[in-house]
């Protein structure tokens, strides 16, 4: 049987119906709630194909309540007019009446009525005409009957402004006969129960459809944040190719290790305070290696393994000033020193991934803080070639096989170069990362043997992330003003596949 | 990395032939020069101040060249020229001499004075120079470039030049009290006081960010000529006496500073780039300078250093087989004049004035690199046979967070500079409390200390996440700095795991069972026996009174946990109750 009476209703009225039914004219019909008729469509349709169901929007006009009123009464002009005798009526007792004051005036435009100001006990109306039409009512009696197509654009639009009549937009259903249409169907059964299985009534049971074009229950579930996801993948990628990451874990640095550890001079604009985050407090490094302090200051100053040096006069407070590390290059700095009290000599292959920090402008691309990435391989000839080989496998596990070498100049790398990649989206080549040798300036004065060159490239974290999930502001990316929503919904991080293009506006 | 903008046309006339666009693009990428951008003044104007000022400004197409911030020769329209046409084998590198003149050479006398404020000085003379209002303005705009770069803002060097016939010799160069010092500016009408100069500069937009470098000195540097016409007061202003326009013909150049070594490699870049305009093209006339002790030295320096390189090193360094003879032709592309000598290996490099960036056999290496072109350079990949290692805080921190978020937590990535208020007032703690590293110039209060604690982050990110659905669980894994005066800088990072929980109920037993969560994956037992973790009751910020405990595993204090303060929801801007749990890692590596 049918879900209830008003389904069972539906169905044998279809059966006999040419073509279909509207939902609103059965309710009608029925003499019920249009939301029943509904209510037994929704049902049906949940049964399979039983019906067919299609959502309508009509709109109707309707009377007001007052509109209703003057279908019946009649328009107050009208209704004035008529109130009006012959011998005339004093304008204040007209003005009393209900439909007095809009009639009054409606009345006078359309010349129904005048007023003779002259009177002796104050302005006195009287009739123009003997009879009149009342248009107004007769056109909202026309409505009533459902007969508003009778009426113009116009006139409709004029009771509307009269607030007699207002415009409702109908949901309706045509419906009409299913695949498998009968007038008589048996409730289905929703889900699969244990009593089911136990009794084995499964067998004779019909079974309600699944609506496979709706949406899943997402699972309750943590989230990795994107960027991080993103430091895994770059941590794996060097951990395949046999680099041993390095400590990073000191935010804090001397300017010694930070800067003239890599023989960056003293003058040098990235020291400026426009550039580099200085301490207050702990304003000064307590501790400096004196023997190697002692041989970058001479060659800074003087010059020495075969430099001429910056011909200036190195001072050790600058080289104490505490800032907030500007590169993880610092990092690496020790970690080649470390390796240069190593004797003999190991070659290394050296990577980290972590914060630095920039006293810089910020904008939709630059923060204060960002991760850099950083390579390093120290070994016996190394050469630029070399660094190339090395720049090609670790941009193809990206992803990124079309690599162009630019030269720059970086203070502690000589020669250097900045490596392009071809960005299909753009159609022209972008900077991806920076690289070079370490200048023997900062090598030789560490202890490391002349013969050794070191290769090293760095590029950010931030950078190729936002390129991957199509991120356009990196404060939605790093910081506390990120989007949990883009956190939750961040697909997982497959670096050597095809970045996803540009998110669009999503619907709401 | 310096922006050289120059006329496009003017650049091909001199050059000698036009490219396309992308033709000039790929020669400056290949010389290790990056063309950034194709404009027009009006261009700029109309992006800066918008179409209307634009009108009638011209349409001229200019190009934006970055060069590489060593490379002062490269700065001017003529040094490009001459590196481009040099590299492309169309000329020979000039060769700069220094001449003496045929009258009495022009005197520069250094006082004692300037030892306090400024005390080196260099001079030279352009003489009969023919300027157009090009040249004149790539002379103008060259001193500017050089300002803005070599000579940090004018605090280690800044350049005057004069119409020397204006003036007399000899020149004397001295510091004076500011009072003393009265002259007639550049470009103003009558004369001032250096002390009402200073203060009517310090409305100048230009000249404004120069005022700091002398103003809080008892003498302020001048220079005379012999009648006691001030040439400038550096490194603030010229005189208007000895303003040189196009029709200038004999130019007097100093320059003052605070580095020797860089005030002569700024004199010669400028008498190396505009000697080309003089009568005797390339030849520069010399100036002496007596210094406070008496002794005299001429200037420019120009001087040409021989530098040996053995063939064998440059081919090692970049991976090529070239000869040596190819070799030292590479060079002399890059303005490195070159010849092989003695047993056929070394190779004789002669470094030219106009390139101070050559310090070292390195340098060297790059530039036959660069002639050699980069990208023609075979990529092969170093035998270098290591076995990698994971920092092992950074492999713990990875194996947690993964966890972490299986555990139905998500990760936020937090900002390690933070405001004082952040990690003291807003948690009910006092500055002085946390043993924060403070930061002495930060641009806004974002950035005053470094964060103590990971909690404010992750209440700032939910207060940033206010209508995401409850509840939410977040946490981060991060480092903080505390200060620690065993470490060599006087502060050391800390590997900190905090995790918070945020709905219309507190949910204690939510981050009390992340907790043995978090143990159960360290495999830390509960109980004190054997390094087991317990919790006991604790108190205060920023937790709510009877609602924190303090964790302890290992035999030792490792954080805390409890439901946070009212105040200190209220003051993140948060409206739901919230636990809250902070633990440091380290002590289970």
């Amino acid at each position: 049987m049918a879900d209830g009476p008003v389904a069972e209703q539906l169905l044998r009225r279809l059966e006999v119906a040419d073509g279909g039914l509207d939902s609103a004219e059965l309710a009608t019909q029925l003499g019920v709630e249009h939301q029943a008729v509904v209510g037994a469509v929704k049902s049906l349709q949940a049964l399979g194909e039983v019906i067919e169901a299609e959502l309508r929007s009509t709109k109707r006009w309707e009377l007001t309540a007052e509109g209703e009123e003057i279908a019946q009464e009649g328009s107050h002009e009208a209704r004035v007019f008529r109130s009006i005798a012959p011998e005339g009526l004093a304008q204040s007792a007209l003005m009393q009446l209900p439909s007095g004051k809009v009639g009054f005036s409606k009345a006078m435009s359309n010349k129904w009525i005048r007023v003779d100001k002259s009177a002796a006990d104050g302005p006195r109306v009287f009739r123009v005409v003997e009879k009149v039409e009342d248009e107004v009512q007769r056109r909202l009696q026309l409505v009533q009957k459902g007969q508003a197509e009778k009426l113009s654009e116009k006139e409709r639009s004029e009771l509307r402004k009269r607030k007699l009549l207002t415009e409702v937009t109908l949901k309706t259903y045509w419906v009409s006969k299913g695949s498998a249409f009968s007038t008589s169907v048996s409730k289905q059964e929703t889900e699969l129960s244990p009593e089911m299985i136990s009794s084995g009534s499964w067998r004779n049971q019909p079974f309600k459809p699944y609506n496979f074009s709706a949406r899943g229950v997402l699972p309750d579930s943590g989230h990795l944040h994107p960027l991080l996801k993103v430091r895994s993948q770059f941590r794996q990628i060097f951990l395949e190719m046999g680099f041993t990451e390095m400590p990073t874990d000191n935010f804090i640095e001397s300017s010694f290790w930070n800067f003239d550890a890599l023989f960056q001079p003293q003058q040098h604009p990235a020291r400026d305070q426009h550039d580099t985050f200085f301490l207050r407090d702990p304003a000064e490094a307590l501790q400096l290696p004196t023997d190697y302090v002692h041989r970058v200051k001479r060659t800074h100053a003087q010059g020495g393994y075969g430099s001429q040096g910056y011909k200036y006069s190195w001072r050790l407070d600058e080289a104490r000033k505490n800032v907030l590390r500007t590169h993880t290059t610092a990092a690496s700095a020790r970690a080649l020193y470390r390796l240069a009290q190593k004797k003999p000599f190991t070659p290394v292959k050296y990577f980290s991934i972590d914060r630095v920090f920039r006293n810089e402008t910020l904008d939709a691309t630059h923060l204060a803080e960002f991760h850099q990435i950083e390579g390093v391989v120290a070994d016996h000839g190394l050469t630029l070639g070399h660094l190339m080989g090395v720049l090609r496998e670790f941009f193809s596990k990206l992803g990124i096989t079309q690599l162009r070498f630019k030269p720059t100049y970086n203070p502690y790398t000589e020669p250097s170069m900045e490596v392009f990649s071809y960005h299909q989206g753009l159609k022209k080549w972008v900077e991806v990362g920076n690289s070079g040798l370490f200048r023997p300036e900062m090598l030789l004065p560490m202890g490391l043997p002349e013969n050794v060159s070191v290769i090293a490239w760095g590029l950010s974290l931030e950078r190729p992330t936002m390129i991957k999930y199509g991120i356009n502001n990196i404060r939605e990316l790093v910081g506390h003003k990120v989007n949990l929503q883009m956190v939750y919904d961040s697909p997982l991080c497959r670096l050597d596949t095809e970045p996803r293009p540009q998110k669009t506006q999503a619907a709401a | 990395m310096p922006t050289v903008s120059v006329k496009r046309d003017l650049l091909f006339r001199a050059l000698g032939r036009t490219y396309t666009d992308e033709e000039f693009d790929e020669l400056c990428f290949e010389f290790g020069l990056e063309l950034d951008e194709i404009t027009s003044e009006k261009e700029i104007i109309s992006k800066e101040q918008g179409n209307l000022k634009a009108e009638g400004a011209s349409n001229v197409v200019l190009y934006k060249i970055d060069v590489p911030a060593n490379r002062y020769d490269l700065l001017c329209l003529e040094g490009l020229v001459r590196g481009l046409q040099v590299f492309k084998e169309r000329i020979k590198a000039p060769v700069y001499k220094r001449v003496m003149p045929n009258a009495e050479i022009q005197k520069l006398i250094v006082t004692e004075e300037t030892a306090k404020v400024r005390p080196f000085a260099v001079a030279a003379v352009l003489r009969n120079i023919k300027f157009t209002k090009d040249r004149y303005d790539s002379f103008i705009e060259l001193q500017e470039k050089l300002h803005q770069n070599i000579c940090r803002k004018r605090a280690l060097v800044a350049i005057g030049t004069h119409d020397l016939d204006s003036l007399s010799g000899p020149f004397t160069y001295t510091a004076k009290r500011p009072s003393d010092i009265k002259f007639k500016p550049l470009n103003k009408t009558k004369e001032y006081t250096a002390c009402e100069l200073m203060n009517i500069y310090k409305s100048d937009n230009h000249l404004k960010h120069y005022l700091h470098i002398i103003e809080n000195k008892s003498l302020y540097p001048v220079i005379y000529d012999s009648n006691g016409v001030v040439l400038s007061m550096p490194p603030i202003i010229n005189g208007n006496h000895s303003k040189i326009t196009v029709n200038t013909r004999n130019i007097f150049i100093e320059c003052t500073g605070t580095d020797f070594t860089k005030a002569k490699i700024v004199l010669d870049i400028i008498v190396t780039m505009f000697s080309e305009y003089c009568e005797n093209q390339f030849t520069v006339e010399a100036t002496e300078v007596v210094f406070p002790n008496g002794k005299s030295n001429t200037f420019p320096d120009l001087a040409y250093r021989k530098e040996m390189v053995r063939a064998d090193l440059i081919n090692k360094k970049v991976g090529i087989r070239e000869t040596p003879e190819n070799l030292a032709k590479l060079l002399t592309r890059m303005c490195l004049k070159s010849e092989v000598i003695g047993d056929g290996n070394q190779i004789e490099v002669e470094i030219p004035p106009t390139r101070a960036d050559i310090i070292h056999a390195c340098d060297i290496v790059e530039d036959a690199a660069i002639a050699y072109g980069y990208n023609n350079i075979q990529m092969i990949l170093p035998k270098t046979y290591t076995i990698a290692n994971q920092f092992p805080l950074n492999k713990l921190t990875e194996l947690l967070r993964h966890d972490l978020a299986a555990a139905g937590f998500t990760e936020a990535l937090t900002f390690a500079l933070c405001s004082k208020e952040d990690i003291a007032d807003k948690l009910g703690l006092d500055i002085s409390a946390t043993n924060a590293v403070h930061i002495s110039n930060p641009k806004t209060a974002e950035f005053q200390v470094a964060r103590t604690t990971l909690l404010p982050g992750l209440l700032k990110t939910i207060a940033a996440n206010r209508k995401m659905p409850l509840p939410l669980k977040l946490f981060e894994i991060s480092d903080i700095v505390i200060k620690d005066s065993s470490k060599d800088v006087g502060a050391k990072n800390c590997r900190r795991l905090c995790a918070i929980y945020y709905n219309k109920n507190p949910g204690f037993e939510i981050i009390h069972g992340l907790l043995d969560r978090i143990m159960q994956l360290l495999d830390v037992p509960p109980g004190e026996d054997k390094g087991g973790y317990v919790i006991r009751a604790s108190d205060g910020p920023p937790f709510f009174p009877g609602r924190c405990a303090e964790i302890f595993a290992r035999h030792q204090s490792i954080g805390k946990l409890g439901v946070l303060h009212p105040d200190v929801i209220t003051k993140f801007e948060l409206t739901m109750p919230c636990s809250s749990l902070e633990i440091n890692i380290e002590p289970f590596l």
